[in-house]
């Protein structure tokens, strides 16, 4: 967790899937409610695999944000975590890296 | 000689297993020589088919159940059937529209079935309510044929 002018970027690696993503999110949620961000950055550089379980990951911490106020957004995703990213419609949340089509 | 393969895996329907399958079908699949993007979507559609088993198919039962797996090479096709002798699925069509989930409290996003048909030339489901479920996912790797 890198914490910086009131946002925080979480650095996510390896394989996002049902079984990884609960141990995630309790790392996260703990972390917000304490420092109340405006901006949550998931740094997905690292990640290597991602399915429909980072998507459910993203919309939870998406909606703990808005509670706050606040709002998520996904950084460096590879070209095969930003395709899932694609199906789910949340291209829009990537803030770096190379932009494909919606 | 035109040579025709398969594996079959059995699992426990357990979430770690789910990096288990998707990597074992990936390898299997490697054969073909997929490109990157290939093997990416069928490691993702194994494992949105296998969490599904792991997830939905047996959450109601007291024992750990049993996801069985197989993948086969077929000309130029990738055929991988994914079944569970779980709950079955009461209605199919709701099932695969994209969004709906029974468990939001877990965070499921409810796009497993549209990732599979994202990554999939066909997805097909069948299922029997208290028999269990397959899943039918078919790749076409065009001029990947082994010899």
């Amino acid at each position: 967790m890198i914490k910086r002018n009131g946002s925080i970027t979480a650095v996510i690696s390896g394989e996002l899937d049902h079984c990884e993503a609960a141990g995630i999110r309790m790392q996260i949620d703990p972390e917000l409610e304490h420092l109340m961000p405006t901006m949550l950055i998931l740094d997905m550089s690292g990640v290597t695999f991602m399915d429909s379980s980072g998507i459910g990951l993203i919309l939870g911490r998406q909606r703990v944000m808005e509670s706050l106020g606040g709002g998520v957004t996904v950084k460096n995703p590879s070209p095969s975590v930003r395709r899932i990213l694609q199906v789910a419609g949340l291209s829009r949340l990537i803030i770096s890296g190379k932009k494909t089509e919606e | 000689m035109k040579c025709d393969n398969y594996v079959k895996l059995t699992v426990p329907a357990l979430s770690r297993n789910e990096s288990y399958a998707r990597a074992a079908v990936g390898a299997f699949v490697s054969q073909l020589d997929p490109t990157l993007d290939e093997l990416g979507s069928v490691k993702a559609a194994v494992s949105e088919a296998v969490t599904n088993c792991v997830v939905h198919a047996y959450a109601e039962s007291d024992t750990v159940g049993i996801i069985n797996i197989t993948a086969r090479i077929k000309g130029e096709e990738v055929y991988i059937k994914i079944t569970d002798k779980g709950c079955g699925i009461e209605d199919i069509k709701k099932a695969m529209e994209p969004l709906f989930t029974t468990k939001p409290e877990l965070e499921r996003s409810g796009l497993g079935f549209a990732v599979m048909e994202s990554c999939c030339d066909k997805v097909k489901v069948s299922s029997m309510v208290g028999k269990g479920t397959t899943v039918t996912l078919t790749f076409r790797f065009d001029k990947k044929v082994l010899k």
